[in-house]
């Protein structure tokens, strides 16, 4: 890139410039053409000059120009116009002349705006264009808000410069010469002061200012920083709360904002400084045109008309002198910033443009063999982690590489996946360095995963499929409105310098598949086995389960779950299990839930998670005491309190027992005990409406088998299921959307899938109600075909920002299954499993060489293992010891030899 | 139906918990669950890990041994009966199985309650102790018996 904005622009948007440097020139002679009339319109018609007789005329629009150096001459006579008519005439031309202003200075602005986006747009573009292109080397160092804080917000200023990079300096140049050269032809003495005077502003000004730019320079960077720090402190949260570091966090954030204030205050006190002496400078030169001119006009050698065409004329140069010496600030100013944002996006080594060409052609699969030769690999620090390792990987080998001390294996496997370069020596994939071949082949060819690998901000399907958008695989035929939009869209990013490829077209690769029968459901079937293998497949259906299904959305699945609903019910009837679900029964009490589930019947949702319940609103505390419940359910509550006073008042407030109460703390208990005292030695006294509630919130709930207190009367039951009905009569218009009444025939969208399955409550009182419900649910739901649908409304779950609505273990799963799901010749595994228990470990890594060697390209894979008792798994082990290969050979060769490997294994 | 005060009633009786407070017993019972098991339906196997202890509410069980030879009915629980205690002492695989001769109510003692129980009172422990000391003598004394009446079942 440039090292100077300006030339930048002038390179980017040469011809624009020219173009609206032409117009700003055409629009000077209306310009200048308005400073001559009010001189006119005064001295003439106003004042009478010319029409010193009642029915004298005058010519109007008269005019005499000779054209340079041909010699030709172009005139007119004008029309003759009596004094009132001039008037009239001239003051129209001014009207004119102020329309045609605007409309020029209108068509100006549009056109410097959308330079400035376009111009704006290119940088940003180019820089994140440099991002991707960074070496590994420097992405280990920079800071992902320090750099997003340079696109967005450090390089806005630079959009508002470009329309005024050259336009301005003529325009305002331009107005400014002509204000002067005006006066001058008034009167030269009065010119000769204004000229001074810009001189001295000009001169000084910038100078002053010399010191505002050192300022901003500092803001930048600590404003850059202090996003940084934001940044970390968003990413570290974790470790913050951990370590009890939160002060820390604050007085950190507190000193920079110290620093930020203190340079911001200094920037105030210097920027007024100057904009006080500048206006000083530009209030002086009317002072001198009122006395010196006012003199002369007194003295009678200068004539007022004149004298008011000049102060006139000043009026209009202070404003873009001032403007001019703004836009001389601004240059500096974002020239400063340019250098600032380019020093970190300037970088050496950057990775060649051609590395990464769009290529849409399907891989050739069968590259080989992968080499290190005599590669020397150093850490962050510099310090060589690998040296002079040579390895080479057949097609179709399994190699595990385990490290004796250091974390050799771990480099040679990050320089097998281009994350770091090889200090000397080099990797070749076939016959060429790997790091010379195009991305579209390294990056196909090979797949590497760590346990470090990031997932993006969407749906696991998304996460999933990513490794396989190399390319738009179609391309959309836009119709009507869309059409032109897409040419629009085109056309204004090339303009901007930025790629036109189509993020709606369908960029997933299905040629590259790790399944590829040539069947339609390859990919599916592609996703589900890498799911599979490494074990994710229970936790996908698992959120898909807890999932929240709208039936508007997916109206077939959610009618299928109805069906399913009745096929369990049955089932579990037909097996003798009927009494293991207490199924919600439009005309039964329920007895496995809550009276407070029983009363409302149905699903309920909160819109936020601070929303209070539904059971708990006063509106169940009104239909209670409509449907004549209200003192049942009091001295029932009162029984569950006596009951829960005698079992929990002894125990101390942090007693873990206190975790059998679902909603009840050890203060609550305290508070019950005091209630029930209150009503002992107070006999008579009544409780207040408060006390009341929080007695029959108790009985709301209250599950008999649960609790086993022997207070729910089959009356009380009677009467909650005769309230239902009253529950909805009168139902307040806040909660109509929060509550679905239960029907056995219909999908509850404010249920989860698994509640609309099940459509009831497992018995307290049978052991494995849950997995005998679970085994029976599962078997159905293969019959009835309706697994491939729920997994794939679990695929639709939102994995969060970094994928940090997964747990680690399952991360690390993703991170697996996301490149089981494509296609290459090497598939590399860092240590891709930490912390997963050594059985399902050793489960994964068997089924995963399995699943991969069913590939008709004969992959390899190489995998560094943590467990190195895993080895046994693989063809060929290769031992690192201080970042040499110490041995390397076929499993059972190295078991027999009584070298590093058989003690590591032992 | 059976409510909470008729399983402390119930848990006054297995002589482990004789002399303990109504108001822990209570607690005790509250903090357990009551599962139901139909005739012939397995509470646990030999050999699984113990999570819990078991007090027979109502119903009939056989204590059932596995060997080698076959299997052998060692004792049987009845009301009142405690089932599995010693495994959640000692963090042991269960070394029997318990299979429902009746429709069987048990109450479910998970080791966590239990073992918090213990710990805070000291004399429950006590208790505890010196009723499984007795239980494993009788025991002990039960199977001389049953080894001099059928030796021949014994590998």
């Amino acid at each position: 890139m440039e090292k100077n904005l300006l030339r930048y622009i002038w390179r980017h948007t040469r011809t624009q410039q020219i173009w609206i440097l032409a117009i700003v020139l055409l629009s000077m002679v209306p310009y200048f053409a308005a400073f001559d009339l009010p001189k006119q319109i005064i001295n003439g018609p106003i004042q009478g000059q010319g029409f010193e007789s009642p029915d004298a005329r005058a010519p109007f629009m008269a005019f005499d120009f000779t054209i340079p150096l041909t010699g030709w001459d172009l005139s007119f006579d004008g029309f003759a116009l009596d004094r009132m008519s001039m008037l009239m005439g001239l003051s129209a031309v001014f009207l004119l002349l102020v329309i045609v202003n605007g409309l020029f200075k209108f068509y100006i602005n549009t056109y410097k705006g959308r330079l400035g986006e376009r111009l704006l747009r290119r940088i940003r573009y180019e820089l994140v264009d440099r991002v991707l292109r960074f070496p590994p080397s420097t992405m280990k160092q920079v800071n992902g808000a320090e750099i997003s804080t340079m696109v967005k917000d450090e390089v806005e200023p630079f959009g508002g410069f470009t329309g005024d990079a050259f336009v301005q300096p003529a325009l305002l140049g331009g107005q400014a010469s002509a204000a002067l050269f005006f006066i001058f032809l008034q009167n030269v003495w009065l010119g000769m002061i204004a000229a001074v005077m810009v001189a001295i502003q000009v001169g000084i000004i910038p100078k002053m200012r010399r010191r505002l730019i050192d300022l901003g320079r500092q803001r930048q960077i600590t404003a850059r920083h202090l996003a940084g720090k934001v940044g970390e402190i968003v990413e570290g949260i974790d470790t913050i709360h951990a370590y009890d570091t939160t002060n820390f966090e604050r007085a950190d954030i507190a000193h920079r904002l110290g620093q930020i204030y203190r340079i911001r205050f200094e920037l105030y006190q210097w920027k007024f400084i100057v904009k006080f002496f500048n206006n000083f400078l530009s209030q002086l030169t009317p002072f001198l045109f009122y006395s010196i001119g006012g003199y002369f006009a007194l003295r009678g050698s200068l004539d007022v008309g004149q004298l008011v065409a000049v102060i006139n004329a000043y009026k209009d140069l202070p404003g873009p002198l001032k403007e001019l010496i703004d836009w001389d600030q601004a240059r500096q100013d974002v020239q400063v910033k340019y250098e600032q944002v380019l020093e970190q996006f300037e970088l050496p080594h950057l990775i060649e443009a051609d590395r990464h060409g769009l290529s849409a052609a399907t891989p050739t699969f069968g590259l080989g063999p992968l080499a290190a030769t005599n590669i020397t690999v150093a850490d962050g620090a510099g310090a060589k982690v690998i040296e002079g390792v040579s390895v080479k990987i057949e097609r179709g080998e399994t190699v595990a590489v385990i490290d004796n001390m250091g974390s050799g294996g771990e480099a040679l496997a990050e320089a097998f996946g281009r994350l770091v370069w090889p200090l000397s020596g080099k990797v070749t994939l076939g016959e060429n360095d790997l790091l010379e071949l195009p991305e579209s082949v390294t990056g196909r060819a090979i797949t590497y995963v760590s346990a470090s690998s990031y997932f993006f901000h969407g749906s696991l399907k998304d996460n999933l499929l990513y490794g396989l958008k190399h390319a738009p695989t179609s391309t959309v035929s836009y119709s009507g409105r869309d059409a032109a939009n897409r040419r629009w869209e085109i056309q204004e990013a090339q303009l901007a310098g930025n790629a036109t490829f189509d993020l709606n077209a369908d960029w997933i690769d299905r040629r590259s598949t790790s399944i590829m029968r040539g069947f339609s459901d390859d990919l599916k079937q592609s996703v589900l086995r890498a799911l599979d293998a490494v074990q994710l497949t229970s936790d996908v259906m698992e959120l898909a389960l807890h999932s929240h299904v709208d039936p508007e959305d997916n109206p077939v699945i959610t009618e299928r779950i109805v069906k399913m609903r009745h096929a369990l019910r049955e089932e579990l009837q037909r097996e003798g299990l009927g009494h293991i679900v207490a199924h919600f029964d439009p005309t039964a009490y329920n007895p496995e839930a809550t009276v407070a589930e029983n009363l409302l019947f149905a699903a309920t949702k909160r819109s936020t998670p601070h929303e209070i319940e539904v059971a708990e609103t006063p509106y169940v505390h009104e239909v209670l005491r409509r449907a004549g419940l209200s003192a049942l359910l009091f001295d029932m509550g009162l029984t569950i309190a006596e009951n829960l006073v005698e079992i929990f008042a002894d125990l101390p407030p942090e007693h873990p027992f206190f975790q059998q109460l679902d909603r009840l703390s050890a203060e609550d208990i305290l508070i019950y005990q005091q209630l029930l005292q209150k009503r002992k030695t107070r006999a008579g006294q009544t409780l207040t409406e408060d006390e009341r509630r929080s007695i029959v919130r108790l009985s709301l709930h209250y599950i008999e088998p649960r609790y086993r207190f022997g207070v729910l009367t089959p009356q009380i039951m009677d009467q909650v299921v005769a309230a239902r009905d009253l529950f909805y009569e009168n139902l307040p218009a806040d909660l109509r959307d929060r509550v679905e009444r239960y029907d056995p025939h219909r999908y509850m969208a404010a249920a989860t899938l698994r509640e609309n399955v099940l459509f009831g409550k497992p018995s307290h009182r049978v052991p494995d109600a849950v997995a005998n419900i679970r085994r029976i649910a599962a078997r159905i739901m293969d019959e009835m075909g309706m697994r491939d649908s729920l997994m794939g409304l679990g695929l639709e779950f939102d994995v969060g920002s970094g994928g940090r609505r997964l747990t680690v273990t399952q991360r690390h799963k993703l991170s697996l299954a996301r490149a089981l799901v494509r296609r290459s010749d090497y598939y590399i595994f860092n240590r891709a499993l930490p912390g997963l228990d050594r059985r399902v470990q050793e489960e994964i890594v068997r089924d995963v060489i399995d699943f991969l060697r069913e590939q008709d390209n004969n992959p390899s894979v190489i995998w560094v293992l943590s467990n190195t008792s895993l080895s046994r798994l693989f063809h060929r082990v290769i031992v690192f010891d201080r970042g040499v290969v110490v041995e390397d050979g076929t499993f059972e060769a190295l078991d027999k030899e009584s070298g590093i490997f058989k003690s590591l294994v032992a | 139906m059976i409510s909470l005060n008729d399983e402390v009633m119930l848990l006054r009786q297995v002589p482990y918990f004789g002399r303990i407070d109504a108001c822990k017993l209570k607690l005790l019972a509250f903090t357990s669950s009551r599962v139901c098991y139909e005739p012939g339906q397995t509470i646990f196997h030999q050999g699984d890990a113990s999570e819990a202890a078991y007090v027979v509410l109502r119903g009939t069980a056989d204590i059932v041994a596995t060997a080698p030879g076959g299997e052998m009915i060692i004792g049987e629980a009845s009301a009142g009966t405690m089932i599995g205690e010693m495994c959640l002492v000692s963090d042991a695989p269960r070394v029997s199985t318990v299979r429902a001769t009746s429709v069987l109510e048990l109450l479910r003692i998970p080791r966590d309650s239990f073992l918090r129980l213990i710990a805070d009172n000291p004399r429950m422990s006590f208790e505890f102790s010196r009723a499984l000391a007795e239980t494993i003598r009788d025991k002990a004394a039960g199977l001389a018996r049953q080894l001099a009446r059928r030796p021949e079942r014994i590998v």
